[in-house]
Protein backbone atom coordinates (compact mmCIF):
# COMPACT_ATOMS: atom_id res chain seq x y z
CA UNK A 1 0.00 0.00 0.00
CA UNK A 2 1.49 3.51 -0.44
CA UNK A 3 0.80 6.52 1.54
CA UNK A 4 -1.60 9.23 0.06
CA UNK A 5 -1.18 11.09 3.17
CA UNK A 6 2.63 11.96 4.75
CA UNK A 7 2.12 14.37 7.05
CA UNK A 8 6.02 15.54 7.89
CA UNK A 9 7.53 17.11 11.34
CA UNK A 10 4.25 19.78 11.13
CA UNK A 11 4.37 22.83 13.79
CA UNK A 12 1.53 25.76 14.34
CA UNK A 13 1.36 28.43 17.08
CA UNK A 14 -0.94 31.53 17.09
CA UNK A 15 -0.11 34.67 18.92
CA UNK A 16 -1.71 35.18 21.95
CA UNK A 17 -1.74 37.68 24.55
CA UNK A 18 1.79 35.59 26.36
CA UNK A 19 3.34 36.03 23.15
CA UNK A 20 2.95 32.70 21.28
CA UNK A 21 0.51 29.40 21.77
CA UNK A 22 2.22 26.78 20.41
CA UNK A 23 -0.61 23.99 19.76
CA UNK A 24 1.16 21.61 17.32
CA UNK A 25 4.37 20.87 17.55
CA UNK A 26 6.02 18.36 15.19
CA UNK A 27 3.70 15.86 14.35
CA UNK A 28 4.19 13.34 11.74
CA UNK A 29 2.49 10.43 10.46
CA UNK A 30 1.15 9.15 7.28
CA UNK A 31 -1.87 7.79 5.74
CA UNK A 32 -2.27 5.02 3.32
CA UNK A 33 -4.80 4.98 0.43
CA UNK A 34 -7.95 3.66 1.36
CA UNK A 35 -6.73 3.38 5.30
CA UNK A 36 -9.00 5.16 8.03
CA UNK A 37 -6.75 6.48 10.72
CA UNK A 38 -8.34 8.34 13.50
CA UNK A 39 -6.66 10.68 16.27
CA UNK A 40 -7.48 11.20 19.55
CA UNK A 41 -6.73 13.13 22.29
CA UNK A 42 -8.07 15.86 25.05
CA UNK A 43 -10.32 18.60 23.95
CA UNK A 44 -8.42 21.98 23.41
CA UNK A 45 -5.45 20.16 22.28
CA UNK A 46 -5.07 20.90 18.56
CA UNK A 47 -6.52 18.18 17.03
CA UNK A 48 -8.85 20.66 14.83
CA UNK A 49 -5.45 22.46 14.08
CA UNK A 50 -4.00 19.75 12.69
CA UNK A 51 -7.07 18.40 10.91
CA UNK A 52 -7.02 22.22 9.06
CA UNK A 53 -3.54 21.67 8.18
CA UNK A 54 -3.77 18.58 6.58
CA UNK A 55 -6.93 19.62 4.50
CA UNK A 56 -5.22 22.53 3.59
CA UNK A 57 -7.38 25.32 5.22
CA UNK A 58 -4.27 26.43 6.70
CA UNK A 59 -0.62 26.28 6.52
CA UNK A 60 1.84 24.84 9.00
CA UNK A 61 4.75 27.17 10.63
CA UNK A 62 7.32 24.44 9.34
CA UNK A 63 7.20 21.15 8.26
CA UNK A 64 5.12 19.76 5.33
CA UNK A 65 1.75 18.03 4.38
CA UNK A 66 2.01 16.15 1.16
CA UNK A 67 -1.05 14.69 -0.54
CA UNK A 68 -0.58 11.73 -3.33
CA UNK A 69 3.75 13.07 -3.01
CA UNK A 70 2.51 16.77 -4.11
CA UNK A 71 2.89 19.73 -1.69
CA UNK A 72 -0.74 20.64 -0.12
CA UNK A 73 -0.90 24.37 0.15
CA UNK A 74 -4.50 24.89 -0.54
CA UNK A 75 -8.46 23.26 -0.04
CA UNK A 76 -9.22 21.01 -2.67
CA UNK A 77 -12.51 18.89 -3.72
CA UNK A 78 -9.81 15.81 -3.81
CA UNK A 79 -10.03 15.74 -0.26
CA UNK A 80 -13.39 17.11 1.76
CA UNK A 81 -13.67 18.58 5.30
CA UNK A 82 -17.23 17.20 7.41
CA UNK A 83 -17.10 18.95 10.70
CA UNK A 84 -18.74 18.84 13.73
CA UNK A 85 -21.63 21.36 13.54
CA UNK A 86 -21.67 20.83 9.75
CA UNK A 87 -22.02 23.07 6.68
CA UNK A 88 -24.83 21.74 4.84
CA UNK A 89 -26.13 24.97 3.19
CA UNK A 90 -29.39 25.97 5.12
CA UNK A 91 -30.63 28.64 1.58
CA UNK A 92 -30.12 24.80 -0.82
CA UNK A 93 -32.32 22.16 -0.72
CA UNK A 94 -30.68 18.91 -0.51
CA UNK A 95 -30.13 17.71 -3.92
CA UNK A 96 -28.95 21.23 -4.50
CA UNK A 97 -26.51 21.07 -2.08
CA UNK A 98 -25.46 17.69 -3.58
CA UNK A 99 -24.56 19.09 -6.27
CA UNK A 100 -23.09 21.99 -5.78
CA UNK A 101 -19.67 20.95 -6.30
CA UNK A 102 -20.59 19.34 -9.64
CA UNK A 103 -20.11 20.45 -12.64
CA UNK A 104 -21.32 19.56 -16.49
CA UNK A 105 -25.11 19.13 -17.08
CA UNK A 106 -27.99 20.01 -14.72
CA UNK A 107 -29.59 16.76 -15.52
CA UNK A 108 -26.48 14.74 -14.94
CA UNK A 109 -25.86 16.43 -11.74
CA UNK A 110 -29.24 15.31 -10.69
CA UNK A 111 -28.84 11.68 -11.29
CA UNK A 112 -25.56 11.78 -9.56
CA UNK A 113 -27.09 13.38 -6.41
CA UNK A 114 -30.13 11.54 -6.28
CA UNK A 115 -28.30 8.30 -6.72
CA UNK A 116 -25.94 9.38 -3.19
CA UNK A 117 -28.83 10.79 -1.33
CA UNK A 118 -30.67 7.43 -1.83
CA UNK A 119 -26.97 5.48 -0.55
CA UNK A 120 -27.40 7.67 2.96
CA UNK A 121 -30.72 6.80 3.03
CA UNK A 122 -32.08 10.43 1.55
CA UNK A 123 -34.80 9.12 -0.78
CA UNK A 124 -37.93 11.44 -0.77
CA UNK A 125 -35.95 14.46 0.81
CA UNK A 126 -34.24 15.43 -2.27
CA UNK A 127 -36.18 18.78 -2.31
CA UNK A 128 -36.26 19.10 1.21
CA UNK A 129 -34.60 22.45 3.09
CA UNK A 130 -32.11 21.44 5.58
CA UNK A 131 -34.22 23.24 8.36
CA UNK A 132 -37.22 20.43 7.64
CA UNK A 133 -34.50 17.70 8.48
CA UNK A 134 -33.40 16.02 11.57
CA UNK A 135 -29.64 16.34 13.01
CA UNK A 136 -28.90 12.56 11.90
CA UNK A 137 -30.67 12.81 8.70
CA UNK A 138 -28.40 16.44 7.81
CA UNK A 139 -25.21 14.66 8.87
CA UNK A 140 -26.10 12.44 5.96
CA UNK A 141 -26.34 14.98 3.65
CA UNK A 142 -22.98 15.86 4.40
CA UNK A 143 -21.38 12.67 3.86
CA UNK A 144 -23.58 12.33 0.41
CA UNK A 145 -22.26 15.91 -0.14
CA UNK A 146 -18.71 15.03 0.18
CA UNK A 147 -19.04 11.78 -1.41
CA UNK A 148 -20.82 12.36 -4.26
CA UNK A 149 -17.56 14.81 -5.77
CA UNK A 150 -15.84 11.38 -5.47
CA UNK A 151 -13.05 12.71 -3.17
CA UNK A 152 -10.29 10.86 -2.19
CA UNK A 153 -9.97 11.61 1.05
CA UNK A 154 -12.19 12.58 3.82
CA UNK A 155 -11.24 14.70 6.57
CA UNK A 156 -13.78 14.31 9.62
CA UNK A 157 -13.14 16.39 12.44
CA UNK A 158 -15.75 15.45 15.22
CA UNK A 159 -18.23 14.71 12.68
CA UNK A 160 -20.26 12.86 15.06
CA UNK A 161 -19.99 14.48 17.73
CA UNK A 162 -23.01 16.97 17.95
CA UNK A 163 -25.50 13.75 17.83
CA UNK A 164 -26.97 12.25 20.31
CA UNK A 165 -25.16 8.44 21.55
CA UNK A 166 -27.91 6.41 19.80
CA UNK A 167 -27.32 8.46 16.46
CA UNK A 168 -23.61 8.48 16.80
CA UNK A 169 -23.89 4.61 16.66
CA UNK A 170 -26.14 4.33 14.02
CA UNK A 171 -24.15 7.06 11.88
CA UNK A 172 -20.73 5.10 12.28
CA UNK A 173 -22.56 1.94 10.96
CA UNK A 174 -23.75 4.18 7.67
CA UNK A 175 -20.58 5.18 7.41
CA UNK A 176 -18.82 2.13 7.65
CA UNK A 177 -21.48 0.73 4.92
CA UNK A 178 -20.94 3.39 2.82
CA UNK A 179 -16.99 3.14 2.96
CA UNK A 180 -17.21 -0.82 2.11
CA UNK A 181 -19.12 0.71 -1.12
CA UNK A 182 -16.35 2.93 -1.93
CA UNK A 183 -13.11 2.55 -0.77
CA UNK A 184 -11.83 6.22 0.16
CA UNK A 185 -9.01 7.45 3.30
CA UNK A 186 -10.37 8.75 5.85
CA UNK A 187 -8.69 10.54 8.87
CA UNK A 188 -11.07 11.04 11.63
CA UNK A 189 -10.54 13.26 14.43
CA UNK A 190 -12.27 12.85 17.66
CA UNK A 191 -12.12 12.94 21.40
CA UNK A 192 -14.54 9.43 21.74
CA UNK A 193 -12.37 6.67 22.10
CA UNK A 194 -15.00 3.90 21.04
CA UNK A 195 -15.94 6.16 18.11
CA UNK A 196 -11.75 5.61 17.39
CA UNK A 197 -11.90 2.18 17.65
CA UNK A 198 -14.83 1.44 15.85
CA UNK A 199 -14.32 2.76 12.74
CA UNK A 200 -10.15 2.75 12.28
CA UNK A 201 -7.61 0.53 11.42
CA UNK A 202 -5.29 2.66 13.25
CA UNK A 203 -5.49 5.21 16.61
CA UNK A 204 -3.16 7.65 16.86
CA UNK A 205 -3.35 9.15 20.65
CA UNK A 206 -2.12 13.28 20.34
CA UNK A 207 -0.60 14.50 23.51
CA UNK A 208 -2.20 17.60 25.15
CA UNK A 209 -0.91 20.84 23.86
CA UNK A 210 1.73 21.75 21.98
CA UNK A 211 0.09 18.46 20.47
CA UNK A 212 2.40 15.59 19.57
CA UNK A 213 1.92 12.26 18.35
CA UNK A 214 1.72 10.06 22.25
CA UNK A 215 1.02 6.52 20.86
CA UNK A 216 -0.01 4.73 17.94
CA UNK A 217 -2.48 1.78 18.29
CA UNK A 218 -3.37 -0.99 15.27
CA UNK A 219 -6.86 -1.98 15.17
CA UNK A 220 -6.72 -5.69 14.11
CA UNK A 221 -10.41 -6.42 14.72
CA UNK A 222 -12.77 -7.28 11.31
CA UNK A 223 -15.59 -5.61 10.36
CA UNK A 224 -18.55 -5.49 11.44
CA UNK A 225 -16.77 -5.21 14.71
CA UNK A 226 -18.41 -5.97 18.00
CA UNK A 227 -17.67 -3.20 20.56
CA UNK A 228 -18.27 -5.02 23.77
CA UNK A 229 -15.55 -7.85 22.49
CA UNK A 230 -12.46 -7.97 25.20
CA UNK A 231 -10.27 -7.52 22.27
CA UNK A 232 -11.94 -3.89 21.38
CA UNK A 233 -12.28 -3.39 25.50
CA UNK A 234 -8.43 -4.27 26.19
CA UNK A 235 -7.97 -2.00 23.02
CA UNK A 236 -10.06 1.00 24.49
CA UNK A 237 -8.21 0.68 28.44
CA UNK A 238 -5.21 0.83 26.76
CA UNK A 239 -6.05 4.26 24.55
CA UNK A 240 -7.67 6.03 27.58
CA UNK A 241 -4.79 4.79 29.74
CA UNK A 242 -2.33 6.93 27.30
CA UNK A 243 -5.02 9.79 27.67
CA UNK A 244 -4.55 9.51 31.21
CA UNK A 245 -7.82 8.17 32.21
CA UNK A 246 -6.83 4.85 34.46
CA UNK A 247 -9.78 2.32 34.12
CA UNK A 248 -8.75 0.37 36.64
CA UNK A 249 -8.88 2.56 39.80
CA UNK A 250 -12.40 2.91 39.14
CA UNK B 1 -57.62 21.13 17.46
CA UNK B 2 -54.58 23.62 17.46
CA UNK B 3 -55.57 24.95 14.55
CA UNK B 4 -58.77 26.04 15.65
CA UNK B 5 -57.20 27.50 18.68
CA UNK B 6 -54.77 29.48 16.94
CA UNK B 7 -57.82 30.96 14.90
CA UNK B 8 -59.63 31.73 17.79
CA UNK B 9 -56.97 33.46 19.24
CA UNK B 10 -56.37 35.31 16.29
CA UNK B 11 -60.03 36.28 16.24
CA UNK B 12 -59.76 37.55 19.57
CA UNK B 13 -56.55 39.35 19.22
CA UNK B 14 -58.33 40.62 15.95
CA UNK B 15 -61.36 41.69 18.03
CA UNK B 16 -59.03 43.56 20.56
CA UNK B 17 -57.61 45.75 17.80
CA UNK B 18 -60.72 46.38 16.68
CA UNK B 19 -62.34 47.25 19.84
CA UNK B 20 -59.18 50.02 20.06
CA UNK B 21 -59.91 51.37 16.85
CA UNK B 22 -63.85 51.74 17.54
CA UNK B 23 -62.96 53.29 20.74
CA UNK B 24 -61.01 55.96 19.22
CA UNK B 25 -63.30 56.72 16.53
CA UNK B 26 -65.63 57.45 18.93
CA UNK B 27 -63.74 59.42 20.96
CA UNK B 28 -62.78 61.74 17.82
CA UNK B 29 -66.41 62.37 17.37
CA UNK B 30 -67.42 62.96 20.76
CA UNK B 31 -64.77 65.20 21.03
CA UNK B 32 -65.75 67.23 17.82
CA UNK B 33 -69.05 67.26 18.84
CA UNK B 34 -68.85 68.71 22.13
CA UNK B 35 -66.22 71.24 20.96
CA UNK B 36 -68.40 71.94 18.45
CA UNK B 37 -65.47 72.76 15.94
CA UNK B 38 -66.23 74.41 12.73
CA UNK B 39 -63.05 73.17 11.04
CA UNK B 40 -61.88 69.69 12.32
CA UNK B 41 -64.19 67.26 10.67
CA UNK B 42 -66.57 63.78 12.53
CA UNK B 43 -64.99 60.65 10.62
CA UNK B 44 -68.27 60.34 8.92
CA UNK B 45 -67.26 63.49 7.13
CA UNK B 46 -63.85 61.90 6.49
CA UNK B 47 -65.78 58.85 4.74
CA UNK B 48 -67.85 61.34 2.85
CA UNK B 49 -64.64 63.27 1.66
CA UNK B 50 -63.46 59.89 1.08
CA UNK B 51 -65.88 59.17 -1.28
CA UNK B 52 -65.96 62.22 -2.90
CA UNK B 53 -62.23 61.31 -3.79
CA UNK B 54 -63.09 58.00 -5.22
CA UNK B 55 -65.98 59.62 -7.11
CA UNK B 56 -63.91 62.29 -9.25
CA UNK B 57 -61.35 59.92 -9.83
CA UNK B 58 -58.43 61.91 -8.44
CA UNK B 59 -57.36 59.75 -5.60
CA UNK B 60 -56.21 57.21 -7.81
CA UNK B 61 -54.24 59.61 -9.90
CA UNK B 62 -52.47 60.77 -6.48
CA UNK B 63 -52.21 57.18 -5.71
CA UNK B 64 -50.69 56.22 -8.53
CA UNK B 65 -48.60 59.33 -8.77
CA UNK B 66 -46.78 58.22 -5.44
CA UNK B 67 -46.66 54.65 -5.81
CA UNK B 68 -44.70 55.62 -9.10
CA UNK B 69 -42.37 57.50 -8.10
CA UNK B 70 -41.79 55.48 -4.78
CA UNK B 71 -41.64 52.38 -7.32
CA UNK B 72 -39.08 53.96 -9.41
CA UNK B 73 -36.84 55.43 -6.68
CA UNK B 74 -36.69 52.29 -4.52
CA UNK B 75 -36.13 49.93 -7.65
CA UNK B 76 -33.30 52.38 -8.71
CA UNK B 77 -32.16 52.37 -5.07
CA UNK B 78 -31.85 48.54 -5.06
CA UNK B 79 -30.49 47.80 -8.22
CA UNK B 80 -27.19 50.31 -6.79
CA UNK B 81 -27.31 49.19 -3.58
CA UNK B 82 -27.48 45.36 -3.82
CA UNK B 83 -24.31 45.06 -6.03
CA UNK B 84 -22.50 47.84 -3.75
CA UNK B 85 -23.59 46.11 -0.50
CA UNK B 86 -22.33 42.95 -1.64
CA UNK B 87 -19.15 44.40 -2.79
CA UNK B 88 -18.32 46.47 0.10
CA UNK B 89 -19.16 42.96 2.07
CA UNK B 90 -16.61 40.92 0.11
CA UNK B 91 -13.70 43.66 -0.20
CA UNK B 92 -12.64 44.87 2.60
CA UNK B 93 -10.81 47.81 0.91
CA UNK B 94 -13.95 48.74 -0.51
CA UNK B 95 -15.82 48.71 2.83
CA UNK B 96 -12.78 50.60 4.43
CA UNK B 97 -13.39 53.22 1.70
CA UNK B 98 -16.54 53.95 1.58
CA UNK B 99 -18.49 52.93 4.78
CA UNK B 100 -16.82 56.56 6.22
CA UNK B 101 -18.80 58.15 3.76
CA UNK B 102 -22.12 56.19 3.91
CA UNK B 103 -22.14 56.96 7.53
CA UNK B 104 -21.76 60.41 7.21
CA UNK B 105 -24.49 60.59 5.06
CA UNK B 106 -26.88 58.22 6.24
CA UNK B 107 -28.25 60.02 9.23
CA UNK B 108 -29.05 63.19 7.13
CA UNK B 109 -32.69 63.43 6.36
CA UNK B 110 -33.70 63.30 2.93
CA UNK B 111 -36.35 65.91 3.62
CA UNK B 112 -32.83 67.90 4.12
CA UNK B 113 -32.07 67.22 0.58
CA UNK B 114 -35.35 68.88 -0.68
CA UNK B 115 -33.75 72.12 -1.29
CA UNK B 116 -31.10 70.35 -3.43
CA UNK B 117 -33.24 68.17 -5.12
CA UNK B 118 -35.27 70.90 -6.46
CA UNK B 119 -32.31 73.06 -7.48
CA UNK B 120 -30.81 70.10 -9.96
CA UNK B 121 -33.96 68.50 -10.86
CA UNK B 122 -36.42 71.44 -10.82
CA UNK B 123 -40.34 70.55 -9.59
CA UNK B 124 -41.09 67.21 -11.83
CA UNK B 125 -40.83 64.14 -10.95
CA UNK B 126 -37.65 63.38 -10.49
CA UNK B 127 -36.61 65.32 -7.55
CA UNK B 128 -38.96 63.09 -5.24
CA UNK B 129 -37.31 60.10 -7.14
CA UNK B 130 -34.28 61.56 -6.32
CA UNK B 131 -34.98 61.91 -2.80
CA UNK B 132 -36.11 58.87 -2.31
CA UNK B 133 -33.65 56.92 -3.79
CA UNK B 134 -31.46 58.90 -0.69
CA UNK B 135 -33.59 57.62 1.82
CA UNK B 136 -33.67 54.00 0.59
CA UNK B 137 -30.22 53.24 -0.69
CA UNK B 138 -28.56 53.38 2.61
CA UNK B 139 -30.38 51.15 4.78
CA UNK B 140 -29.95 48.60 1.56
CA UNK B 141 -26.70 49.04 1.48
CA UNK B 142 -25.91 48.88 4.90
CA UNK B 143 -28.17 45.37 5.59
CA UNK B 144 -26.75 43.98 2.11
CA UNK B 145 -22.82 44.88 3.56
CA UNK B 146 -24.03 43.76 6.95
CA UNK B 147 -25.34 40.40 5.39
CA UNK B 148 -22.02 39.45 3.72
CA UNK B 149 -19.86 40.22 6.93
CA UNK B 150 -22.11 37.52 9.03
CA UNK B 151 -21.84 34.96 6.74
CA UNK B 152 -21.01 32.11 8.68
CA UNK B 153 -16.97 31.04 7.94
CA UNK B 154 -18.12 27.53 7.63
CA UNK B 155 -19.92 27.65 4.37
CA UNK B 156 -17.51 29.44 2.86
CA UNK B 157 -15.02 27.26 3.44
CA UNK B 158 -17.01 24.27 2.13
CA UNK B 159 -17.45 26.28 -1.01
CA UNK B 160 -13.77 27.01 -0.65
CA UNK B 161 -13.22 23.04 0.05
CA UNK B 162 -15.35 22.46 -3.61
CA UNK B 163 -13.33 24.38 -5.73
CA UNK B 164 -16.14 26.09 -6.83
CA UNK B 165 -15.90 29.33 -9.56
CA UNK B 166 -16.10 32.79 -8.36
CA UNK B 167 -19.47 33.01 -9.97
CA UNK B 168 -20.89 29.96 -8.64
CA UNK B 169 -19.78 30.98 -4.66
CA UNK B 170 -21.36 34.19 -4.99
CA UNK B 171 -24.66 32.65 -6.87
CA UNK B 172 -25.43 29.75 -4.57
CA UNK B 173 -23.61 30.72 -1.40
CA UNK B 174 -23.29 34.94 -1.13
CA UNK B 175 -26.40 36.06 -2.42
CA UNK B 176 -28.67 33.14 -0.65
CA UNK B 177 -27.07 34.03 2.38
CA UNK B 178 -27.31 37.49 2.49
CA UNK B 179 -30.64 37.78 0.88
CA UNK B 180 -32.32 37.53 4.55
CA UNK B 181 -30.85 40.47 5.34
CA UNK B 182 -31.51 42.20 1.96
CA UNK B 183 -35.07 41.97 2.40
CA UNK B 184 -35.04 43.38 5.81
CA UNK B 185 -32.81 46.32 4.22
CA UNK B 186 -35.88 46.56 1.39
CA UNK B 187 -38.68 46.81 4.04
CA UNK B 188 -36.91 49.34 6.18
CA UNK B 189 -36.19 51.11 2.35
CA UNK B 190 -39.40 50.86 1.26
CA UNK B 191 -40.49 51.95 4.77
CA UNK B 192 -38.63 55.35 4.52
CA UNK B 193 -39.22 55.54 0.68
CA UNK B 194 -43.21 55.83 1.42
CA UNK B 195 -42.66 58.72 4.38
CA UNK B 196 -40.74 60.39 2.10
CA UNK B 197 -42.59 60.50 -1.04
CA UNK B 198 -45.49 62.54 1.02
CA UNK B 199 -43.11 64.99 2.51
CA UNK B 200 -41.64 65.80 -0.98
CA UNK B 201 -45.03 66.01 -2.69
CA UNK B 202 -46.26 68.24 -0.10
CA UNK B 203 -43.58 70.85 -0.83
CA UNK B 204 -42.69 70.81 -4.32
CA UNK B 205 -45.09 68.91 -6.76
CA UNK B 206 -48.69 68.99 -8.13
CA UNK B 207 -49.74 65.32 -8.01
CA UNK B 208 -49.74 62.78 -5.35
CA UNK B 209 -50.63 61.84 -1.82
CA UNK B 210 -48.71 64.35 -0.24
CA UNK B 211 -49.70 67.42 -2.78
CA UNK B 212 -53.64 65.87 -2.17
CA UNK B 213 -53.15 66.82 1.65
CA UNK B 214 -51.91 69.92 1.03
CA UNK B 215 -53.66 71.16 -1.02
CA UNK B 216 -56.91 70.13 0.79
CA UNK B 217 -55.66 72.23 2.91
CA UNK B 218 -54.82 75.23 1.36
CA UNK B 219 -58.03 75.06 -1.15
CA UNK B 220 -60.54 75.73 1.74
CA UNK B 221 -59.81 73.97 4.78
CA UNK B 222 -61.05 70.72 3.41
CA UNK B 223 -59.78 69.26 6.96
CA UNK B 224 -61.68 65.98 6.27
CA UNK B 225 -60.03 65.54 2.94
CA UNK B 226 -56.53 65.78 4.52
CA UNK B 227 -57.51 63.26 7.34
CA UNK B 228 -58.84 60.94 4.03
CA UNK B 229 -55.53 61.00 2.67
CA UNK B 230 -53.38 60.33 6.02
CA UNK B 231 -55.75 57.24 6.35
CA UNK B 232 -54.93 56.51 2.83
CA UNK B 233 -51.39 56.86 3.01
CA UNK B 234 -51.54 54.81 6.42
CA UNK B 235 -53.12 51.75 4.87
CA UNK B 236 -51.21 51.99 1.36
CA UNK B 237 -47.82 52.14 3.69
CA UNK B 238 -49.26 48.99 5.34
CA UNK B 239 -49.87 47.08 2.07
CA UNK B 240 -46.53 47.64 1.05
CA UNK B 241 -44.67 46.29 4.12
CA UNK B 242 -47.25 43.55 3.57
CA UNK B 243 -46.03 42.86 0.18
CA UNK B 244 -42.39 42.92 1.62
CA UNK B 245 -42.97 40.14 4.52
CA UNK B 246 -44.43 37.79 1.79
CA UNK B 247 -40.71 37.68 0.41
CA UNK B 248 -40.14 36.42 3.94
CA UNK B 249 -42.53 33.92 3.54
CA UNK B 250 -40.39 32.39 0.62
CA UNK B 251 -39.11 28.79 0.69
CA UNK B 252 -35.25 29.80 0.32
CA UNK B 253 -35.38 32.38 3.13
CA UNK B 254 -37.18 30.15 5.70
CA UNK B 255 -34.29 29.02 6.90
CA UNK B 256 -33.22 32.17 8.85
CA UNK B 257 -36.93 32.48 10.71
CA UNK B 258 -37.11 29.00 12.05
CA UNK B 259 -35.07 28.29 14.96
Amino acid sequence: MSAKIIVTDVYKSFPSDAGSLRVVEGVSFSVNDGETVAIVGPSGCGKSTLMNMVAGFERPDRGSVAIDGAARSSPSPKGILITQHGSIFPWLTVQQNLMFGLDGHARGKEILADHYAAMVGLKGFESSYPHELSGGMLKRAELARALVVKPEVLYMDEPFSALDALMNLRMRNELLRVLAEERHTVLLITHDVEEAIHLADRVMVLSPRPARIQASFDVRVPHPRKLSSAAIQELREAILLELGVDQSVV
Amino acid sequence: MAVTKGWANRIRQAAASLAVIVLLIATWWLVVHVTQSAIFPTPLQVVMGMFELLRDGTLFEHIGASLFRVGVGFLLALAFAIPLGLWMGWVRGAFLTLNPIFQLLRPISPIAWIPIAILWFGVGDVSPIFLIFISSVFPMIVQTTAGVHTIERRYLRAAQNFGVSRYTLFRQVVIPAVWPQIIVGMRIGLGVAWLVVVAAEMIALHSGLGYLIIDSRNAGNRYDLVIAGMIIIGVIGLLLDGVMRLLERHRSVRWRYVR
